[in-house]
């Protein structure tokens, strides 16, 4: 439903990027490393199956090519091996709900502003993507703010090493880049005029945009193809359509346990797909969120409140939610909580209560799912993009580090590297905007 | 008849007596040992010093008891002898109630609303006369969770945010009001330095220079009321000076009664601090402290302790350079440091220095260093030292327990108790 021409136009700069990157990449990769890369004796904790206490995971091209017990790995010639014993290797981290780079959607003017879009936003060379790969984070869906009902179009990005947010794009089959909406219900998006004042006002304005969108969509169908019979174009009811076609899924920013059922109704009116995110009071309706089939991307906070609509989250919601069926995942909100600590929210799920085996998967697996790219990554597969963490211990424990990340068989940290160790340590220098990126003679990494 | 029926309604009568007696006198000995209790660890960190200054170690199979809300026996379980009667309690890991030392629990409410946020006046950028005793709010849900997570201390009041936002003071986790749960009324006068006071429009301060000079200005005031005082003293016929709180105030600082805390994070601010601790002559606690490790020595040299930064700080705004081995490096170079969790103005509304103190042994600290931030080095930074931070016949029986390593992710702590009250028994 996006413009044919535009789609058209940005296709072919895709695949024109594709091919200056596939030329570039092949360049370095003669210079750098060899095709094949075989980790060798390390604890593989796949996710989608049981752990393999002394594996090896093999990569081809960006892609995991072989998993099993080491002596039943064939190494392919010509393969690197890297001795990984004593390590453990997990998938890399996907953050459902992030604001690195400090990508924001709409403005003050008002609340409903789908057509704002965080990849014309989003500083990829912020240091906190450097601290995110230092997390051993993989992939993240970079959202806008939840200060309206409707901020824009979040932007699914790989944590590739990049020059620019283009680089970091996932795009979908026909080239165009992939990410959900961004919606908010509560007091968040709760203003003076033209903003809602009350959770009514915000439902009715939300109901009354989704009509609108359906309306719109209903012309482009009846114009059967016809140009002279096509509504003018118009981007918010293109995102919104987007949505209710499930081409875009909703991401809810969600807290009180009747603003949760208030986004299952809008769901269920409308049809659109939605994970609900935050939901910090999900342990006073977990068998409704269960009921309904919806998926819960959560956070974890060091202590209730600091606003209103959080004052009875509970460490306990993972715990409560895997209890009732429901899938979960774990988000870092970063800035509210530091990507470098993501493991530490899981494990902290885990200490209320939740599986480890649960844990993970919400880290995961189960992030990649509520992206819908859960073909692609979120596990130690065959087939599946090399998005891996190698870390020195148990996934869980404090003393445990994150030695390396690895973003479709790249490596993108590396902690005894010391420009990389600035970041996940923090420092003089820490907090600069990516000299990292740079280039040059003492660039390349 | 009458009479025969009446002995044995006198010895009834006597016998109900002597039973009653007994009775009584068998309830103090149970009231007694009700305010004994006896907490058996697999490890107990005691957090005491040996003569040389280093830990003095862990006691494996230990027990701590308690009498009277004073520590009376601490050591192996096999060589203390547990009176009848007393309360007992079991943990694989004791430690002594943890300090928080900086916070602003109590006067920063969870909620976040105007109804409980306390912390921050914004009538005046200087007002060290506020007392934290006034505002603290003794059934904060946020003192509760704190509590659960073995914190038996506060060091907390007013907020960073103003140039002198007021005082602080120190106080227990419980209590039914602000008076039940004191130890000290005035700890400290709470001062920022650096973009987190500034004023905006035309309201002062609103440079780095301008909180300085402001600053100066202001203590010269308080040594000429200060002055005025002292030639009344001598001199009948000389008026003392009108009161003034606000230089009563300032005054305890120049006299080194209270120190001046300083929340300050940029490399500029904390040179602010170095310079103006010389210039007046005064105590200093820097408070914060991102970019601190650029500064070890000169803090070493003042004698300047630092109240460091939970090590979780988010690394943006003045924040962006904090390091989380900062911790590690001030404790190598001999620098007295404590961990406070500071404040929060959103989500978390307050941190848990357990955790913050966590994150430190992860990143260069030993567990015993990580830990003293929150115990003894706290209570020493505080001045309190004589009465809690660790577990020491004579001080208060204050003690924290876990199901595992304190620090580590998936245990939990299981209990927290307060001069032997059991405050807290859920498993967090």
């Amino acid at each position: 439903m996006l413009s044919r021409k535009l789609s058209t136009v940005l296709s072919r700069i895709s695949a024109i990027t594709a091919v200056l990157m596939l030329l570039l990449n092949g360049w370095s990769d003669r210079v750098e490393a060899a095709d094949i890369q075989a980790f060798v004796g390390a604890r593989l904790m796949p996710v989608s199956g049981p752990v393999i206490e002394n594996g090896t995971l093999v990569v081809r091209n960006g892609k995991i090519e072989q998993i099993g017990a080491t002596d039943q790995v064939v190494l392919p010639p010509g393969t690197e091996v890297v001795n990984a014993e004593g390590k453990t290797i997990i998938p890399g981290l996907i953050c459902t709900h992030s604001h690195i780079g400090w990508g924001g959607g709409g403005d003050s003017s008002e609340p409903i502003q789908p057509e704002c879009w965080t990849r014309d936003s989003v500083d990829v060379r912020s240091a906190s993507f450097m601290r995110a790969r230092a997390g051993g984070l993989t992939l993240v869906n970079q959202m806008p703010g939840s200060g309206h009902l409707i901020s824009g179009r979040t932007t699914y990005l790989k944590l590739r090493e990049g020059n620019t947010v283009d680089d970091l794009l996932v795009l979908d089959d026909t080239g165009w880049p992939m990410g959900g909406l961004k919606m908010a219900n509560g007091t968040n998006s709760q203003r003076s005029a033209p903003f809602p004042g009350t959770r009514a006002k915000s439902a009715s304005l939300v109901r009354q945009a989704y009509v609108k969108a359906q309306e719109y969509r209903n012309k482009i169908a009846k114009a059967e193809g016809d140009a002279e019979k096509m509504p003018e174009r118009d981007l918010r009811m293109e995102a919104l359509v987007e949505a209710l076609e499930g081409k875009r899924i909703v991401h809810h920013h969600t807290h009180r346990h009747d603003d949760i059922l208030t986004v299952l109704r809008l769901r269920d009116e409308f049809g659109f797909e939605v994970v609900l995110h935050h939901v910090s009071d999900a342990w006073k309706v977990a068998d409704e969120i269960a009921a309904a089939g919806a998926d819960c991307s959560i956070i974890v906070v060091d202590s209730p409140g600091g606003k209103l609509e959080a004052r009875d989250i509970r460490l306990e919601n993972g715990a409560v939610l895997e209890k009732a069926g429901v899938n979960v995942a774990f988000h870092t909100d970063d800035w509210i909580t530091d990507s470098r600590l993501f493991l530490r929210s899981a494990a902290l799920g885990v200490r209320a209560g939740m599986t480890s085996e649960g844990a993970l998967r919400a880290l995961t697996l189960s992030g990649a799912e509520m992206l819908g790219l859960e073909d692609q990554t979120g596990s130690l597969d065959v087939g599946k993009d090399a998005d891996f963490a190698i870390l020195s211990g148990d996934p869980f424990s404090i003393y445990t580090q994150i030695l390396e990340t690895w973003v479709e068989g790249a490596q993108v940290f590396d902690r005894s590297n010391p420009d990389h160790l600035l970041y996940a340590v923090g420092g003089r220098g820490a907090g600069d905007d990516s000299a990292y990126h740079c280039c040059g003679e003492e660039g390349g990494h | 008849m009458l009479r025969n029926m009446m002995i044995p309604g006198v010895t009834l009568v006597l016998l109900f007596m002597i039973s009653m007696t007994s009775v009584t006198g068998g309830l103090n000995e149970s009231q007694q040992a009700e305010n004994t209790i006896a907490i058996y660890g697999d490890k107990i960190y005691t957090m005491a010093k040996s003569e040389d200054g280093s830990w003095s170690g862990v006691i494996k199979d230990g027990v701590v008891l308690i009498k009277d809300g004073k520590v009376v026996q601490v050591g192996l379980a096999g060589d203390i002898e547990i009176p009848e009667g007393s309360i007992i309690k079991k943990a694989a890991v004791v430690t002594p109630g943890l300090i928080d030392a900086r916070s602003v629990v109590g006067l920063a409410g969870w909620l976040n609303i105007d109804h409980d946020s306390d912390h921050i006046e914004r009538s005046s950028p200087i007002q060290p006369e506020l007392e934290a005793l006034d505002a603290y709010n003794t059934r904060e849900p946020l003192i509760d969770w704190v509590r659960s997570f073995g914190v038996t201390t506060l060091h907390t009041g007013h907020a960073p945010g103003q140039l002198i936002s007021g005082q602080t003071f120190i106080v227990k986790t419980r209590g039914n009001t602000v008076d039940d749960a004191v130890v000290k009324r005035k700890a400290m006068v709470a001062c920022t330095l650096g973009s987190d006071a500034l004023r905006s429009g035309k309201e002062s301060p609103g440079t780095r220079s301008k909180q300085m000079a402001m600053l100066r200005q202001e203590f010269i005031k308080a040594q000429a009321h200060m002055d005025k005082q002292e030639k009344a003293e001598g001199d009948e016929e000389k008026e003392p000076p009108a009161r003034n709180l606000r230089m009563e105030a300032l005054i305890s600082i120049l006299k080194k009664e209270m120190p001046l805390m300083i929340s300050a994070h940029a490399a500029v601010d904390i040179q602010n601090v170095l310079r103006l601790q010389k210039e007046l002559d005064i105590s200093v606690v820097l408070q914060g402290g991102a970019e601190c490790y650029d500064f070890v020595e000169p803090l070493k040299k003042q004698g300047i302790p630092v109240i460091i930064h939970p090590t979780m700080m988010r690394s943006s705004g003045v924040g962006k350079n904090a390091s989380m081995e900062t911790s590690a490096k001030l404790i190598a170079a001999g620098v007295q440091i404590a961990m406070g969790s500071g404040y929060e103005s959103y989500v978390p509304k307050t941190r848990v220095v357990l955790w913050e103190a966590a994150i430190a042994c992860a990143y260069g600290c030993s567990f015993e260093d990580a830990l003293g931030m929150i115990t003894l080095s706290a209570a020493e930074l505080l001045g309190v030292d004589d009465r809690i931070g660790s577990i020491e016949v004579g001080k208060d029986g204050d003690v924290a327990l876990y199901d595992g390593d304190p620090f580590e992710y998936t245990t939990h702590c299981v209990g927290t108790v307060i001069e032997g009250q059991v405050v807290s028994e859920a498993v967090r």
